[in-house]
């Protein structure tokens, strides 16, 4: 049920898959985390500063040996760090319709993930729910959605090209079609797996079908529901790339392949460390978002 | 305790369950008349069918066969007025021990009773199990004999007829389960409510109950032996350990325990 790319959290924050976990055992140390045990907070974050940057420079290290030996075509770190400079120095520049600086490459990437993103939620939740509360739904549509998940996406494009005649909702309707599947299946998951007690509760207080899904279907599926959003985004964020390769326009995904056509590779790969860097921010934003409603975990 | 009218009629009651390998019959029979402000306990072994009975009496399930009476009325469904206290206390994990009692007394307040009335309601329940100083607190930050009080205050809360209770104190520890036990008798004395509960433990049958009922084994399970504990109250723990009637209401109670266990293993 967890993305893999969950490794920002912190172990000790991962919540329990059990609601009623093991009660945490009393330590002089409570804030201490497991891999740190007899560290200081100082020393923690020097590890967790030094230890990437190793790594880092590890990797800048090799990428020079390569291009100065093998590669000779690869530009140099150099290089790359002036592209970058260059990017960042005016991100919000408006050339022309298909001239415009980074921030507005990425806006209007995100634009587009956001806005099939809130399709899949408003037509996949409540398709989850249906299927997950309902025999009847459940065996009529999975086998649909069976054979459809493991298609790729991008597969989708030419329908949505045909659907659509215009490239900008046939990206959007990709994305759509990437985030519903996991919204629909952790939904449903979700619905399925409340406790009988907590129903139980609500028949003896005798709720009615409205208050049976405010109160207790809908609180009680929205951490799966959370996780399926979670899965959506950052899958979506992935495809949008390939998509706007295929659509062209403005996008963060069309100036890679434009780059590739003007033959700048260091602005490629400025452009996939932007990439890398927002999906961060994505995932981030959505690890907050669940882990607020995150009942099983202690608060603080 | 003198005899009070019945409030809860129980009369030839039988479960009867559809299963994947045939029916099988979970109860016959079981005709039950309880008092008002009566405790009482319901034994037997596991598989019994005392869950089954104390389901139907919570209108979870629905008889095969007669039926249940509260005050004279047939009861065909759950209701607050049949309040429970789940085995595993049953809290939701999203609402705060304030918010899920106070979601209980919305719902059964919520049309009689004003906003601040439901939340001194809510309150005065939560200083009756001893929980005002966590009502800010989720269940998965209390422990499991705090979540059984809240259980109970939740359950209280509705202002049942009958209280009924699905072995309580079950999943807890010794210690803390003899402090819910008092806690339960001290609530029983002061509101004097109507219990049924539910358990497998002899000595918290005995402590607690006016009656004790005793099931048979299952399949077709119904009432084996009832015995009334005629022990003054309040009842201290302490002083009963050699106290005749205690020790006459335990040993009738292991005997008909142990009898039904070697009548089925033979």
């Amino acid at each position: 049920m967890k993305s893999a790319a969950l490794t920002i959290v912190e172990p000790e924050d991962e919540p329990g898959t059990d609601a009623p976990g093991p009660a945490p055992v009393p330590s002089s140390r409570p804030q201490a985390p497991e891999a740190a045990r007899e560290r200081t907070p100082f020393e923690s974050l020097m590890r967790a500063i030094l230890l990437p940057a190793i790594t880092f420079a590890i990797v800048l290290l090799g990428w020079t040996v390569m291009q100065a030996t093998l590669v000779p075509s690869f530009p140099d770190v150099p290089a790359v760090w002036n592209k970058a400079v260059e990017i960042f120095s005016d991100p919000f520049y408006v050339y022309g319709p298909n001239d415009m600086g980074i921030a507005w490459q990425v806006m209007y990437s995100l634009g587009r993930v956001l806005a099939g993103f809130l399709l899949a939620v408003a037509v996949g939740i409540p398709a989850g729910f249906l299927i997950g509360a309902n025999k009847t739904f459940e065996q009529a549509w999975l086998p649909l959605i069976a054979i459809l998940r493991p298609v790729s996406p991008l597969a989708w494009l030419p329908i949505g090209l045909l659907i659509f005649r215009a490239v900008d909702p046939s990206a959007i309707f990709v994305i759509f079609i990437t985030s519903i599947w996991p919204m629909i299946l952790n939904t449903a998951a979700g619905v399925k797996a409340i406790p009988q007690d907590y129903l139980n509760v609500a028949r003896v207080l005798n709720f009615n079908r409205r208050e049976m899904v405010t109160k207790i279907y809908v609180p009680a599926t929205l951490p799966y529901m959370l996780t399926g959003m979670q899965l959506s985004l950052s899958t979506a964020w992935m495809v949008i790339v390939a998509a706007e390769m295929l659509t062209g326009g403005i996008g963060i995904g069309f100036y890679i392949w434009d780059e590739w056509n003007n033959l700048s590779v260091p602005s490629i790969i400025v452009a996939i460390v932007i990439i890398g860097c927002v999906g961060i921010l994505l995932e981030a934003g959505m690890n907050q978002v669940r882990r607020r409603y995150d009942y099983s975990a202690k608060k603080e | 305790m003198t005899k009070q009218p019945s409030i809860l009629q129980i009369s030839k009651l039988g479960k009867t369950f559809d299963t994947r390998s045939g029916s099988f019959e979970a109860l016959r029979d079981v005709d039950l008349a309880i008092g008002d402000g009566e405790f009482v306990s319901i034994i037997g072994h596991s598989g019994c069918g005392k869950s089954t009975l104390l389901n139907l009496v919570a209108g979870l399930e629905t008889p095969t066969l007669g039926g249940v009476f509260l005050e004279g009325q047939l009861v065909d469904g759950p209701g607050p007025e049949r309040a429970v206290v789940f085995q595993n206390h049953s809290l939701l994990p999203w609402l705060t021990v304030y918010g899920n009692v106070r979601l209980a007394v919305d719902k059964v307040f919520g049309g009689t009773r004003s906003s601040a009335e439901r939340d001194a309601w809510t309150r005065e329940m939560l200083e009756l199990v001893n929980m005002s100083a966590a009502a800010e607190k989720r269940p998965a930050e209390i422990s499991g004999g705090m979540k059984q009080r809240v259980g109970i205050a939740r359950a209280l809360a509705m202002e049942p007829k009958v209280l009924l209770l699905d072995e309580p104190f079950g999943a807890l520890d010794a210690l803390t389960r003899a402090q819910l036990q008092d806690s339960v008798m001290d609530i029983h004395a002061r509101l004097g409510n109507t219990v049924v509960m539910i358990t497998h433990d002899v000595d918290e049958a005995v402590l607690l109950s006016d009656r004790i009922v005793m099931m048979g084994n299952g399949p077709a399970a119904t009432i084996g032996e009832i015995h009334d504990v005629s022990l003054p109250r309040p009842r201290r723990r302490l002083e009963l350990g050699e106290n005749a009637d205690y020790l006459a209401a335990r040993s009738a109670v292991m005997r008909f325990l142990t009898r039904n266990r070697t009548d089925k293993a033979a």
